[in-house]
């Protein structure tokens, strides 16, 4: 299998399961978690529930100053990751051309080398998490090998893709094929590890939330 | 007679766990600021009284029974059920370092709602035999005697008897068609009887018509700290009992705190039906008397105070403003806490820490939060609205030596009232 | 003088014994060819192939002084187009005149013999220079059929390894010859292969292209004259020619950069000239020295025309995704490809829930009320 073969590979078949697994395994997450049910609220609410979910689902992207002061290796890492991926996953312009693809629809990308700055500050920041993950002893404490492997098929799709861009270590082609593996095993195990919380997170913040608009709590 | 096993405490969590929860440990990412906003954690710095991690056992039974991946592991031989002597274990983490205060809730940016998972996740707890003795002994009393701390009502109708003789007031037992059905705590009966005596004047001076039930006058509910929906269900029924047999508008809930979740919030859902009366807790209904002008007050407190707001009133209840427009009414120098309102710190011994005997270490440790907050403001008096609070307050400012009264709220009002001229009548 | 008019491809005037001792230099200067016009090229083809122009004076004496091999050339399944674009290599040049100055002893379309005399020509100079000559191959090789291609009867496959076992060199021409190419496409219905994938024992160069740039043919054969065989990348190209993508060449570049791209073909984007990465260009991933030598007398190649890349001196590159889709769009990422998945997700997502519902409920009906008393005797035990 030459470099060629291997990006033929990995763009065609691989992919395609990798798009299966992934799509397949989300909606499945769904009716998995769905299908347990909620029981009604006889409860007077204080306030509108569908406010208090969609308010919180907004809230949470924030934080309140002294959670800020208190966490604050996390909030800022958590911040700065998590914008880069946003940054680099969805507004480079050969991203948003294969998301076009699936979607049907685009939107204006930035330029490349901007989305590289991104890519660098984000590798450095997901390095830093790492280091503050091992080194913070709730986190150590917390964390199982899921965790450890969740965060490595996060990096290795962004180093891979940045070593691509740039031409190094091996070649453009042979390396393209590896970050598009990456990406495809990130996709994979993306339904059944904590990299779910992408999605789920607003399931989340919408149950928490109605539960705090029916109570009247509003923070 | 049968038994609690295991058994019956997995099963209870399959039956407990639903789609919010899987929701919530779906979204889980192990960042760890769920310890941050815990002040058992905080006080104590263990990892394991990480909020999420107090979850464990019940994350386990919801991944093996409820997910694919869950499922496959368990068939491989990933992953291990849930032993007795794990839940044994996580007995401390679950009742002694959680007071269900509901900060770790408000915290999560995933938005957990890790409250309500606790209080689930004890039910499971209670169904294995593994809920800590003095909340045991909390349930049995409350069952059997009426009350947890084992209060009968003819204590009750002496404390009235007290009242009317000090105030020359009538305090009425069993009158049907009042408007509102006064609960009490048992703390208040025996520890604050000047809590009775404050409702009672304020009530009648706001020409409102009020009672008390001879047949239920417990609001406390140990169902639902203890976490068994089966002991806090005959709990509740027998305040809305009560209720809707003397036909009342309003029942209010005393200056306690899980008493206003029990009945409020989890009382209609555990009868399985909308009551026919409002709940409202003591606070709430002297807000209201505030803005329709049936409550007016005379003369400021001098000293420079603060309010402790009770977790079940602000994060579990969104009780935040109405205890401050009380407090501007009497006091020239109310100073606020840091964190103050739905952030502020537990006292340390709200659901059912302060009934568990084998907190008692735990509860002082965490009081040392509210230790800092005071120690920023040097404040003369506190004020709050929770008899439990309260006496966790008082408890924790002797031991540390702090020469700081603790005041409730509604008695502080009481003492600035103005008698209505006719109000009464 | 082009190579079409040059008398020497017949073989019956190219002494066979002549060819490989008759100089270079002087062969050329006989065609008079000057010696400015000489170094000239060499210059070119030192900065095609990145070697140092103090090099040149070297280049040009080794060129001077290399014998004129003898060259095979054989055509299997191919459309021509190598011989077509070596053939219209801009005339009067040096390389054309290079490509005179080889022995060609044997080449379908340009040898004026035919039948038995041909292919008696093949085995005299496959004889006369056995362990010597160049074995050029352009066209993949079928092997699911023998009878797919023959020349004089002797199956592609058969007269590869005739021809190969007395190579010093073999330069496989062409993607086809190179990778497979067209033949090879999706389904490869003729079960094409490469010539590498055949012949295991001898050097191979392939100079992929759809057609390849006659200056790189020409280059890799005066390499292969001067310095012997070229460095070759993993696919077996040489280095020298095949080091840098389209992109990294590219004039768009800057475009590419900036994230200004054409959305169609006739936008203002691409009136403009910006990138058509969008439009299927896959430049990024395609190693030939398009960008730098170009085409037809260097007049343009073809990003210069407003078209992408096809990335045609890459493997498979007929089946790497539509020409006109963005190279990071694998062909499996469609939306209908989505919906799909997303029934099976539904499929599966019904059956598991019920299971959690039964489960669930189940657990619920299990449920045993607890009970003071029961509490009571679990705290005494």
């Amino acid at each position: 299998m030459n470099d060629v073969d291997f990006l033929l590979w990995v763009k065609g078949p691989a992919f395609s399961a990798a798009m299966v697994i992934f799509i397949a395994g989300m909606v499945l997450r769904f009716f998995e978690i769905l299908s347990l049910g909620k029981k009604v609220n006889y409860a007077v609410p204080k306030s509108d529930p569908v406010q208090g979910g969609l308010r919180e689902i907004l809230r949470r992207f924030g934080t309140d100053k002294a959670t800020f002061q208190r966490s604050l290796l996390t909030v800022i890492g958590g911040y700065v990751f998590h914008i880069g991926l946003f940054v680099v996953v969805f507004l480079l312009a050969a991203h948003i051309a294969l998301l076009k693809s699936i979607i049907g629809f685009g939107w204006p990308n930035l330029p490349t080398p901007v989305v590289d700055a991104f890519a660098v500050i984000t590798m450095l920041t997901l390095i830093a998490v790492l280091a503050h993950r091992l080194q913070h002893p709730v986190k150590r404490f917390l964390s199982t090998p899921s965790d450890y492997v969740v965060w490595a098929s996060t990096f290795v799709p962004v180093l891979t893709g940045y070593m691509a861009y740039h031409h190094l270590l091996l070649a453009p082609s042979l390396m393209l094929g590896l970050h598009i593996l990456s990406v495809e095993f990130l996709l994979v195990i993306f339904p059944f590890t904590k990299l779910t919380h992408a999605f789920t997170l607003f399931l989340a913040r919408w149950y928490n939330g109605v539960s705090m608009g029916i109570r009247g709590v509003k923070s | 007679m049968s038994s609690l096993t295991l058994e019956r405490g997995i099963n209870a969590f399959k039956a407990q766990i639903d789609a919010p929860m899987a929701s919530f440990f779906s979204s889980c990412v192990s960042c760890g600021m769920c310890a941050e906003a815990c002040l058992f954690y905080t006080e104590n710095p263990e990892p394991r009284f990480a909020p999420i991690y107090k979850l464990e056992p019940l994350r386990r039974v919801w991944e093996q029974e409820y997910t694919l991946i869950g499922k496959l592991k368990a068939k491989l031989g990933l992953s291990k059920p849930v032993t007795d002597a794990e839940l044994a274990e996580w007995q401390e983490l679950v009742y002694n370092n959680c007071s269900l205060c509901g900060r770790c809730t408000l915290i999560c940016p995933v938005g957990n709602d890790l409250t309500y998972m606790i209080r689930k996740m004890r039910e499971g707890m209670v169904a294995s035999g593994h809920a800590p003795e003095g909340l045991i002994g909390a349930s049995t009393r409350a069952v059997q005697i009426g009350s947890p701390m084992g209060v009968k009502l003819p204590a009750l109708q002496a404390q009235v008897r007290h009242v009317e003789k000090s105030t020359g007031m009538e305090v009425p037992f069993d009158k049907v068609g009042a408007e509102y059905l006064l609960m009490l705590s048992s703390m208040e009966i025996m520890n604050y009887p000047e809590y009775l005596e404050a409702v009672a004047k304020i009530l009648t001076n706001a020409g409102k018509t009020w009672t008390l039930s001879s047949e239920c006058f417990e609001a406390t509910n140990s169902g639902i700290q203890i976490g068994s929906s089966d002991i806090a269900r005959e709990l509740v029924s027998r305040v809305v009992n009560a209720a809707e047999k003397l036909k009342v508008k309003t029942v209010i809930s005393p200056e306690c705190g899980h008493a206003y979740t029990a009945l409020r919030w989890e009382g209609p859902n555990l009868i399985g039906r909308p009551y026919t009366f409002a709940a409202k807790h003591i606070v709430e209904v002297l807000d209201e008397l505030r803005e329709q002008g049936l409550l007016q007050t005379e003369g400021m407190e001098e000293a420079k105070l603060t309010f402790h707001d009770p977790c079940q009133l602000v994060r579990r209840g969104g009780v935040v403003q109405q205890p401050r427009n009380l407090l501007n009414m009497v006091a020239k120098n109310f100073v606020e806490m840091s964190d103050c309102g739905t952030l502020n710190w537990c006292c340390g011994a709200g659901g059912g820490v302060s009934a568990n005997e084998d907190a008692e270490e735990v509860k002082m440790k965490a009081f040392l939060r509210k230790k800092k907050q005071l120690d920023e403001l040097g404040v003369d008096t506190l004020v709050t609205a929770c008899a439990n609070c309260r006496i966790q307050l008082e408890e924790g400012l002797e031991v540390n030596q702090m020469d700081i009264p603790v005041v409730g709220l509604t008695e502080m009002i009481a003492e600035h009232l103005v008698e209505r001229k006719g109000g009464a009548a | 003088m082009r190579l079409g008019e040059i008398p020497i491809i017949v073989k019956d005037e190219v002494p066979i014994e002549g060819a490989p001792t008759s100089a270079l230099g002087a062969y050329l200067h006989e065609r008079g060819v000057s010696r400015r016009d000489f170094l000239k090229f060499c210059g070119l083809l030192a900065s095609t192939m990145a070697i140092s122009p103090a090099l040149i004076p070297k280049i040009a004496e080794a060129l001077e002084n290399a014998k004129r091999p003898s060259v095979i050339w054989l055509s299997f399944q191919e459309c021509t187009g190598c011989t077509e674009s070596i053939t219209r290599s801009h005339s009067p040049s040096i390389e054309g005149l290079i490509f005179d100055a080889i022995s060609l002893d044997y080449h379908h379309t340009l040898q004026a013999a035919s039948g038995y005399g041909a292919e008696e020509a093949r085995a005299e100079a496959m004889k006369e220079n056995y362990g010597k000559y160049v074995l050029v191959v352009d066209g993949s090789i079928p092997l699911d059929n023998p009878g797919y291609s023959t020349i004089a009867g002797i199956s592609n496959l058969d007269m590869l390894k005739e021809a190969a076992a007395g190579a010093a060199a073999i330069v496989a021409v062409g993607t086809c010859a190179a990778y497979g190419g067209l033949p090879k496409a999706d389904p490869n219905p003729t079960g094409a292969v490469s010539v590498a994938d055949i012949i295991k024992d001898k050097p191979i160069i392939n100079v992929p292209g759809c057609p390849p740039i006659p200056v790189v043919i020409t280059g890799v054969i005066a390499h292969f004259l001067t310095f012997g065989l070229p460095e070759l990348d993993s696919l077996g190209r040489p280095k020298a020619f095949y080091g840098q993508s389209i992109h990294d060449r590219c004039y768009r570049r800057p475009f590419y950069e900036r994230g200004l791209f054409a959305e169609t073909f006739d936008d203002e984007g691409a009136k403009a000239g910006w990138c058509l990465y969008k439009l299927g260009c896959k430049g990024p991933v395609t190693y030939n020295a398009c960008a730098t030598t170009k085409w037809n007398d260097g007049t343009s190649f073809p990003i210069e025309s407003g078209h992408g890349c096809i990335g045609c001196s890459e493997p498979d590159f007929w089946d790497f995704g539509g020409f006109y889709q963005a190279l990071s769009i694998p062909p499996g990422a469609s939306g209908k490809n989505a919906v799909y998945a997303a029934a099976v997700g539904i499929a599966a997502g019904v059956a598991i829930g019920a299971m959690n519902k039964k489960s669930k409920a189940d657990a619920a009906g299990l449920h045993q009320t607890v009970t003071v008393e029961e509490l009571n005797q679990e705290s005494q035990s």
